[in-house]
């Protein structure tokens, strides 16, 4: 269970989340629902370790936890980013088999099959050897998926799972997000798309601009 | 002299021109070797958000590229002693050289550097790389992508430059053709000096071109 207190987040002297709280509880979905500009983008990014938190506490399991500082010796969040960020130099596979050899110390032969599962379970079986730019939107999505999932995270999050794919593709989205539940996986959504998150969370939090 | 006069002209100062190759080339190469790696770092460095090494190296780019070669090597070779730092002449042109070219290969790695998407390093981040991991496993690749054709052309020019190494008495190709010209009052020595660089610039356009291909394989 993760849980945050009173977390505050400035830039500048722009107040972006001001005593927020949240909490997301295991193996749910919880959607965080607002208009662009709500802060949803800095709220992951402070939960994955990517801004420190002004103020208040993160919790993990009842136990303080800094992703800020934490982010090198656990693997707490995984991040699927909106504009998924594979790496273009290296294939599906590398981008998969990376940072479990790199960070966890997988042997290659480890990583490689534990790669191909994700990708056959993901659909994309066959497309090992491709590399991002031969790959259409949705594909790179599940790619980004395969490469989080690859970290063995606790939380995965994903920021505007919908917003670059062609909206044909959301029933696709949803059924990934809520095939990953079934396998018990704490998901974190952040979408500005109320219909969207009604559809696969538990639990729907609204943010607003301050 | 007729043809086969010039032919055997041409074969007699081979061997001082081929002398000269050896020096031009080994200038050359021994400079990429340091000035590759280092323009790396001091282009890390110049891309960093670390504001008083930015500065710093900001200052050591701009003298490098702002003074001519052939001052740098002047300076290095007889300036420096007087502070007491004394080089051998070979190693003063490569310590200038390497320096002097660095600074170029610097800014263009800056400049590769700053164009890789910050979220690049901020997935890689997530998914607990280390900086340096991910400097050369995400970053250093794609960057060499976008860098060769500048660096070819750097290259191309470090073959050029490194002529300059007369003024401070070492004896590369051109100036072998230089000595057979005035002593022997005939141009061919230049002309054939010209066709050696031409050959040279070929064999390294055309590994340029392999490289480039070799990072075709991504967009
Ligand atoms: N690095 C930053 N520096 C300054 N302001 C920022 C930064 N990132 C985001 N902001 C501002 O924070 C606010 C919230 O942005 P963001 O978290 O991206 O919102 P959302 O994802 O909900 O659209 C916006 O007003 C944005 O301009
Ligand atoms: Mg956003």
């Amino acid at each position: 269970m993760l849980e945050l207190k009173q977390v505050s987040k400035r830039y500048g002297r722009k107040t972006i989340l001001n005593d927020f709280n949240l909490t997301v509880n295991q193996g749910e979905i919880l959607a965080i629902v607002g208009p662009s500009g709500a802060g949803k983008t800095t709220l992951l990014r402070c939960i994955s370790g990517l801004e420190r938190i002004d103020s208040g506490e993160i919790q993990l399991d009842g136990k303080p936890f800094d992703p800020y500082i934490n982010r090198d010796n656990d693997s707490v969040t995984g991040v699927v980013f909106q504009d998924f960020q594979l790496f273009p130099n290296l294939n599906v596979l590398e981008n998969i088999t990376l940072a479990p050899m790199l960070a966890l110390k997988k042997d290659k032969d480890a990583a490689r099959k534990q790669a191909l599962d994700l990708l056959k379970r993901l659909g994309l079986d066959g497309k090992e050897q491709l590399y991002p730019y031969q790959l259409s939107g949705g594909q790179k999505q599940r790619v980004a998926l395969a490469r989080a999932l690859a970290m063995q995270p606790r939380i995965l999050c994903y920021d505007e799972p919908t917003s670059a794919l062609d909206p044909d593709l959301r029933q696709e989205v949803e059924k990934m997000i809520l095939g990953l539940k079934t396998d018990g996986m704490t998901q974190l959504v952040v979408t500005h798309d109320l219909d969207f998150a009604k559809q696969i969370a538990d639990n729907i939090k609204r943010v607003e601009a301050l | 002299m007729n043809l086969a006069g010039q032919w055997h002209y041409a074969m007699q100062i081979m061997p001082s021109l081929l002398s000269g190759v050896q020096m031009t080339l080994s200038i050359f190469i021994f400079t990429l070797i340091g000035a590759i790696p280092l323009g790396i770092i001091v282009g890390l460095g110049r891309a960093s958000h670390f504001k008083p090494l930015k500065d710093l190296l900001g200052i050591y780019v701009w003298i490098m590229r702002g003074t001519p070669l052939l001052l740098q090597l002047i300076v290095v070779f007889y300036g420096l002693p007087i502070i007491g730092i004394v080089f051998q002449r070979y190693n003063a042109a490569l310590f200038a050289f390497i320096i002097n070219y660095a600074a170029y290969f610097a800014e263009i790695f800056r400049g590769g550097l700053q164009s890789i998407d910050r979220g690049q390093y901020e997935s890689a981040r997530v998914l607990r790389l280390t900086y340096w991991q991910t400097i050369r496993k995400i970053v250093l690749p794609q960057v060499m992508k976008i860098v060769l054709p500048s660096i070819g052309n750097e290259v191309i020019n470090l073959v050029k430059d490194s002529s300059l190494v007369y003024v401070i008495g070492l004896g590369d190709l051109l100036r072998a053709g230089n000595v057979a010209t005035s002593r022997d009052v005939t141009l061919l020595p230049l002309l054939l000096v010209g066709i050696i660089y031409l050959l040279l610039t070929a064999v390294l356009t055309f590994i340029q071109q392999r490289v480039e291909n070799h990072y075709s394989y991504f967009k």
